[in-house]
């Protein structure tokens, strides 16, 4: 049925059926009942039309000549080459340390394609000949060992989707007023990606632990040799050496040719171009595990080796710096994610937190991976606030912004994880707002 | 039929079953290599002063070494620059700590382990061992944590009580 044909009548009748089956304020929709009507029904809401009413369809010019050849490493279709990372004007000093974040808003699903993961670099990204690459697990071991990259390869690999999210992500929100900017802009230093590798354990096993080792410390082979430290008990339970990413060789960005990688702990702990494991009964205080990557209290006092991020969400859309451009039914989707377990629960909230509707996620989500959630939501031009609240399986409730700000001091940026508020206007427009 | 307790027998079988095989999975394919062999390679430096190197330095030979290679952006005095940490300033409780050596950083062992990793950022890895316990030295006398002809070596260092050293919570095992 075409929308044209529809009478003011019937629309105004099936408008008022789906506000009938509203779950919250401002226009939360029941989206079971949408499936029941299906898209010419959902469809017939919107406004605006893209064919005048007796206009017919044409046979396109690429239905009439053969298309291009066939390529080696594909690239983006190039309507669709804008989408890139959100990168900083680079540091006057040193070029290649800085962050470069994930445009979550111009993205679906929850896989993050490799040209998209976000950057944090702390001197740059090395390019490593991996045939002279060596990893050497040394310390507390009955035997020190040290692997090439080919002798990796031969080990038994497992393959998980896991996030990555960077400690600092999200800081912006913890500032005293509220940026202006878009859902990536805000909270882009979160990735999802196929990890593929090999289990730690099976190494640290291969050299033989010692009584009294508690911790492994790690360095990467780039100019900061960035070092991190990581409990044992984690290192011997979910930690892999990184080989792969969604199915191909890890990209420079990522650590080539391997990386630790530490399921739902903090980014930075994930340390790339892993080059040294030192098994030891102490954490060595790294810079980037004291000076920085510690959670600054109100008292003063300051939280150290905060490993697994917390419970989170956000609205990819609509979000920040966007403008819905009509009236009418429109999916509110988003992500969430937590470092402690899998994503039991997330609502939506249109009217500033006062009402809340659960948004449609996946049956058994997996643990310290990315959660897709999706609720319709009806707008008819009015203001409205929107907010997703994550809940994990550990029992972890997403807090307000107000309750994460009054557990820190104000110069604490890190693990921020408050509720996301993005405010809509009548004309549509949508902003980060703190409410 | 099953007992509960030779259900447990064969749960546990099958554990030790499961870590059996992925031990028998694996290949096997280091090579062995020596502690001697990391020597020079192995960088770390922890609070109790493990892999701190020969040599000593004082803040009085820091200075000029400071001032050729790391002023330049972090500033005569430790101020830093937009982009650049600040390396002195501010204090520890009381007031909010600054980022800064003398003002948070809990452990003197960092201050070297940093410096010799990863400064200067263009040319890391560059500095002596010796002259890395100079500057070291010299960015701690910049706070008044040593004097400015305290020798700083592997004995001496892990001895160097830090202003804010008691003021962190360790998370470490907390899972939530």
């Amino acid at each position: 049925m075409n929308d044209n044909n529809k009478s003011d009548v019937e629309r105004m009748q099936l408008h008022e059926e789906l506000k009938s089956d509203s779950v919250a304020g401002n226009g939360l929709i029941n989206r079971r009942h949408l499936l029941g009507l299906g898209l010419a029904g959902a469809g017939s809401l919107v406004a605006g039309n893209v064919l005048a009413a007796d206009a017919g369809l044409v046979i396109p010019a690429w239905s009439k000549t053969p298309g291009r050849e066939l390529s080696g490493y594909g690239s983006p279709s190039h309507f669709a080459n804008a989408i890139s990372r959100i990168a900083p004007s680079p540091n006057s000093i040193s070029p290649g340390t800085g962050a470069s974040r994930t445009p979550l808003h111009l993205l679906q699903g929850t896989i993050t394609p490799n040209s998209l993961h976000f950057e944090r670099h702390h001197s740059g990204i090395p390019d490593i000949d991996p045939a002279q690459h060596r990893l050497v697990l040394h310390g507390m071991v009955r035997q020190p060992l040290s692997f090439s990259y080919e002798d990796l390869l031969a080990y038994p690999q497992i393959s998980r989707a896991y996030f990555l999210e960077c400690s600092g992500n999200s800081g912006a929100n913890s500032a005293p007023t509220a940026s202006d900017n878009s859902a990536g802009g805000i909270h882009g230093l979160l990735s999802c990606s196929e990890w593929t590798g090999v289990r730690l354990s099976t190494l640290l096993e291969e050299a033989g632990v010692t009584p009294g080792a508690s911790w492994i410390s790690c360095t990467g082979a780039d100019a900061a040799s960035l070092g991190r430290s990581v409990p044992l008990n984690k290192a011997l339970n979910d930690v892999i050496i990184a080989l792969y990413q969604n199915g191909e060789p890890i990209r420079p960005e990522q650590g080539y040719p391997m990386r630790l990688f530490v399921p739902g702990w903090e980014g930075n702990v994930s340390v790339k171009w892993l080059t040294q494991i030192k098994v030891t009964d102490a954490p060595a205080n790294f810079r980037d595990e004291t000076s920085r990557y510690t959670e600054l209290l109100p008292d003063g006092r300051a939280l150290q080796f905060t490993y697994p991020m917390g419970v989170k969400s956000l609205i990819t859309s609509p979000s920040g710096q966007m403008t819905l451009q009509r009236r009418g039914l429109h999916e509110v989707t988003g992500l969430a994610w937590s470092g402690s377990g899998a994503i039991r629960r997330v609502e939506i909230s249109a009217d500033g937190g006062r009402t809340w509707a659960d948004a449609h996620i996946e049956p058994n989500q997996q643990e310290l991976t990315l959660t897709r959630f999706r609720l319709p939501w009806l707008w008819e031009g009015g203001e409205a606030i929107l907010q997703s609240r994550a809940t994990d399986t550990a029992g972890n409730v997403q807090p307000a912004r107000a309750a994460w700000v009054a557990n820190y001091s104000p110069a604490n940026r890190y693990h921020y994880n408050g509720i996301q508020s993005w405010a809509v206007s009548a004309q549509g427009e949508v902003k980060n707002v703190y409410a | 039929m099953f007992t509960p307790k030779r259900t447990t027998a064969i749960f546990l079988s099958l554990l030790l079953g499961a870590c059996a095989n992925a031990a028998e999975d694996s290949p096997r394919l280091g090579t062995p290599i020596s502690e001697a062999q990391l020597q020079g390679w192995d960088l770390i430096v922890a609070p109790d002063g493990s892999g701190l190197p020969a040599g000593s330095g004082t803040a009085a030979q820091g200075q000029l070494v400071y001032e050729q290679k790391c002023a330049s952006c972090h500033g005569m005095q430790g101020e830093g620059m937009p982009g650049v940490p600040a390396l002195a300033g501010g204090s520890p409780i009381g007031t909010p700590p600054l980022m800064t050596v003398g003002s948070y950083w809990p452990h003197a062992s960092t201050l070297f382990d940093y410096v010799r990793r990863a400064m200067p950022p263009l040319a890391p890895k560059s500095l002596t061992d010796t002259e890395v316990y100079q500057v070291t030295a010299y960015v701690l006398h910049l706070h008044n944590i040593v004097e400015r002809d305290f020798v700083l070596d592997r004995n001496s260092l892990p001895t160097v009580q830090m202003p804010n050293g008691g003021n962190f919570i360790d998370r470490s095992q907390v899972q939530r």
